[in-house]
C-alpha cells in the first residue's frame, strides 16, 4: 500500500505549486475573458471582449509589431550559424570569443535596454561617432522616430539573444563525429559544400529548436526591452502584446480586455509548445543532458 | 594540396578572424561603454562619450548607492532569488526523483505536461495571479512573489534534474533499496550527493533568471521599500534621469555579480542554458 502512494509523496509539492501558478490562472483567465464588470459584479458577456480587441487599433498594432519582430529569427539563425562555424574551425582564441559572445545573453534586459537607450540617444554615442567619421547625416533619432524605433529595438534584441544560438550550435557541432568532416574533405568538398551538406544537416534539430524558442521569445518574452527602451512609443510604434496586456490591466483597469488578449497569446504559444514537444519526442538529440 | 595554403586560404582565415573580432567588439562595446561612463563626471561624459575616463572618479558610485535606495533593492533581489531558487530546487528534485526512478500511473503524461509549461510566458498568468494574490493578501510580500517564481522555475528544474537522475545507474539505487533503505533515504543519501554538479548548474541558471526578471517583480512588489534592483533601475529611464554617469554606476553594480559568477562558473552557465537542446 505504501509503495503505491509513495511516488505521490514526491510529486505532490510540485503539483500543488503548478496548480496554483499555472492551472488555476489559466482557468481563471479564460473565465475573466468572457466577463465584464457590471454594478460591482462580473457578468457573462460572451465574445464581447474578443470582438472589442479585434477592433482596437492599438492591439492590432501590437500584434503587427510582434509579427515584425519574428524577422529577427532568421537573422539570428544565420549570424549564430556563421559565428558557430567560424569558432568550430578553431580560429585562434575561440574559447575567449565564445565566452564574450555569450555574455550579452546573461545580462539583465533592463541593464541592456538602458545602456542601449543611452547609446541610441539623439546626442548619444552612436550619433557622435557617426558625426566624427563624417557620416553625420546618418545620425538619426534612433529611438525617438516612429519609423526607426522598432528596427532599433530589433537590433538590441538580436544583440542580446544571438549568443545563445552561437553557444548552442557550437556545442552541437563539437559532438559531431570528426570523421564526417574529414571524409567530406577527402572527397574534395569545398567550404560551402561542407557547410551545406554536413554542418547544416547535422545541426538541423538544434536549429529547429533555436528557431522555435526564438519565435516564442519574439511573440511573448520581449516585455523588458520595450518597457525600458521605448515604453511602447513613440505613438505606439513599438507597442507589443505583452505591454498591451500589462497596460490594459494595470494602467487602464480593463482587466477583461487584457484577459482576452492573454488567452489569445496563450493559444498562439500553445501551438509552439506543441511543436516543441513534437520535436522533443521525435529527435534523440533533443533529449537528455549529461 | 598546395593551394590550401595559398592566397585563398589566408583570405578565408582572415575573413573569419575579422568577422569574429567585429562580433566580439559589438558584444563588448555596451559593457565597455557602461564601465567607462561610470567613472566619468557629467561634463566629462558630455565632452568625451566613448574614450577612457581621465581618472577613476568614484563619486558616481556614491550617488548611485545613496540615491536609489540601492542596498534595500539589492537585498530585495537577493531575498527573492535565494528564496525561490532554494524552494524550487527542493520541490523539483523530489519530483524529478519520482519521474526518474519510480513507477506510477500517468507518469509520462504528467512529465510532458510539466515540460510543456517551460515556454508559457508569465504575462499570461499575470492578471489571475494578481487577483489570487490580492485575495490571499500576498501582494507586496516576499512569500507571494517567491511562490510565483518557484512555480515559473519548476518546469525547467524538473526537466533538468529528471534527466540527470535518469543517468544515475539503477544498480546503485537497487542495491541501497535491497539493504533496506527507503526511497527518501536513497534520495537524500545517494541521489542528492551525486547530483551536485547538476544542482550547481540549476542554481546558477535559475538565480540568473530571477535576478534579471522584471515583469513579475514590477507587478507583485510595488511598494517602494520592496522593489527589486531591476525594477528600481527600470524606473531611472522613465523619470528622465539626467545624471547618466551615476546611472551607469548603478547599472554596473547590478551587473558585476553576474559577470563575476560567469567568469568562475562559465561551464555551468553554458551547460545549463543549452541543456534543453544539446546532449
Amino acid at each position: 500500500m505504501l509503495r503505491k502512494i509513495e511516488p505521490y509523496f514526491f510529486i505532490t509539492p510540485a503539483i500543488i505549486v503548478i496548480l496554483i501558478i499555472f492551472a488555476y490562472p489559466v482557468l481563471r483567465l479564460s473565465i475573466l475573458s468572457f466577463q465584464r464588470p457590471s454594478e460591482g459584479s462580473m457578468v457573462f458577456v460572451g465574445f464581447t471582449n474578443y470582438l472589442a480587441i479585434m477592433r482596437d487599433d492599438v492591439f492590432l498594432r501590437a500584434v503587427r509589431n510582434n509579427l515584425v519582430l519574428l524577422l529577427c529569427v532568421p537573422i539570428m539563425v544565420v549570424i549564430a550559424l556563421l559565428l558557430a562555424i567560424f569558432l568550430f574551425e578553431r580560429i585562434r582564441g575561440w574559447k575567449f570569443y565564445r565566452s564574450t559572445l555569450f555574455l550579452p545573453y546573461l545580462l539583465p534586459i533592463v541593464v541592456v535596454g538602458l545602456v542601449f537607450s543611452y547609446i541610441f540617444q539623439l546626442r548619444g554615442v552612436l550619433n557622435e561617432f557617426l558625426t566624427t567619421i563624417g557620416m553625420g547625416r546618418f545620425a538619426l533619432d534612433w529611438l525617438g522616430s516612429t519609423r526607426l524605433a522598432l528596427p532599433t529595438l530589433m537590433f538590441v534584441i538580436i544583440w542580446k539573444e544571438v549568443g545563445f544560438g552561437v553557444v548552442l550550435f557550437l556545442a552541437r557541432l563539437m559532438s559531431v563525429e570528426e570523421e564526417l568532416f574529414d571524409a567530406a574533405k577527402i572527397d574534395g568538398a569545398n567550404w560551402w559544400q561542407l557547410q551545406v551538406y554536413i554542418t547544416v544537416p547535422q545541426l538541423a534539430a538544434v536549429i529547429e529548436f533555436f528557431t522555435i524558442v526564438s519565435m516564442i521569445t519574439m511573440l511573448s518574452w520581449v516585455f523588458g526591452y520595450v518597457y525600458v527602451m521605448t515604453g511602447g512609443g513613440p505613438g505606439n510604434s513599438t507597442m507589443v502584446t505583452e505591454l498591451f496586456i500589462y497596460q490594459s490591466a494595470f494602467r487602464y483597469n480593463q482587466v477583461n480586455i487584457a484577459s482576452a488578449v492573454a488567452v489569445l497569446l496563450l493559444l498562439v504559444t500553445g501551438v509552439f509548445i506543441f511543436l516543441e514537444l513534437r520535436l522533443r519526442e521525435g529527435s534523440s538529440i533533443v533529449e537528455a543532458v549529461e | 594540396m598546395k593551394s590550401r595554403y595559398g592566397f585563398k586560404y589566408w583570405m578565408g582565415l582572415s575573413m573569419r578572424q575579422v568577422t569574429v573580432i567585429i562580433a566580439t567588439i559589438l558584444s563588448l562595446f555596451p559593457i565597455y561603454f557602461m564601465a567607462v561612463s561610470a567613472f566619468k563626471t557629467r561634463s566629462e561624459y558630455i565632452a568625451n562619450k566613448w574614450g577612457l575616463p581621465q581618472s577613476l572618479i568614484l563619486t558616481n558610485f556614491d550617488t548611485a548607492l545613496a540615491g536609489e535606495k540601492f542596498f534595500i533593492r539589492f537585498a530585495n533581489s537577493t531575498i527573492l532569488t535565494v528564496g525561490s531558487v532554494c524552494v524550487s530546487l527542493l520541490i523539483a528534485c523530489l519530483a524529478a526523483y519520482a519521474f526518474a526512478r519510480m513507477e506510477f500511473p500517468g507518469k509520462r503524461t504528467l512529465f510532458n505536461m510539466i515540460i510543456a509549461l517551460m515556454v508559457v510566458p508569465p504575462v499570461v498568468m499575470l492578471i489571475p495571479l494578481f487577483v489570487f494574490m490580492v485575495r490571499w493578501h500576498l501582494i507586496n510580500t516576499y512569500i507571494g512573489t517567491i511562490l510565483i517564481y518557484t512555480g515559473l522555475l519548476l518546469p525547467f528544474s524538473v526537466f533538468l534534474m529528471t534527466n540527470f537522475f535518469r543517468a544515475i545507474p539503477r544498480e546503485i539505487i537497487e542495491a541501497a533499496r535491497m539493504d533496506g533503505c527507503s526511497h527518501l533515504g536513497v534520495f537524500w543519501q545517494i541521489m542528492m550527493p551525486l547530483a551536485a554538479p547538476a544542482v550547481v548548474t540549476l542554481v546558477v541558471v535559475n538565480s540568473l533568471w530571477v535576478w534579471n526578471e522584471l515583469l513579475i517583480a514590477l507587478v507583485f512588489m510595488q511598494k517602494d521599500e520592496l522593489k527589486t534592483l531591476m525594477v528600481g533601475i527600470s524606473s531611472l529611464q522613465s523619470r528622465n534621469y539626467v545624471d547618466i554617469p551615476a546611472t551607469m554606476a548603478g547599472l554596473l553594480i547590478a551587473t558585476i555579480p553576474i559577470v563575476i559568477v560567469y567568469i568562475f562558473g562559465q561551464r555551468y552557465f553554458i551547460r545549463g542554458l543549452t541543456s534543453g537542446a544539446v546532449k
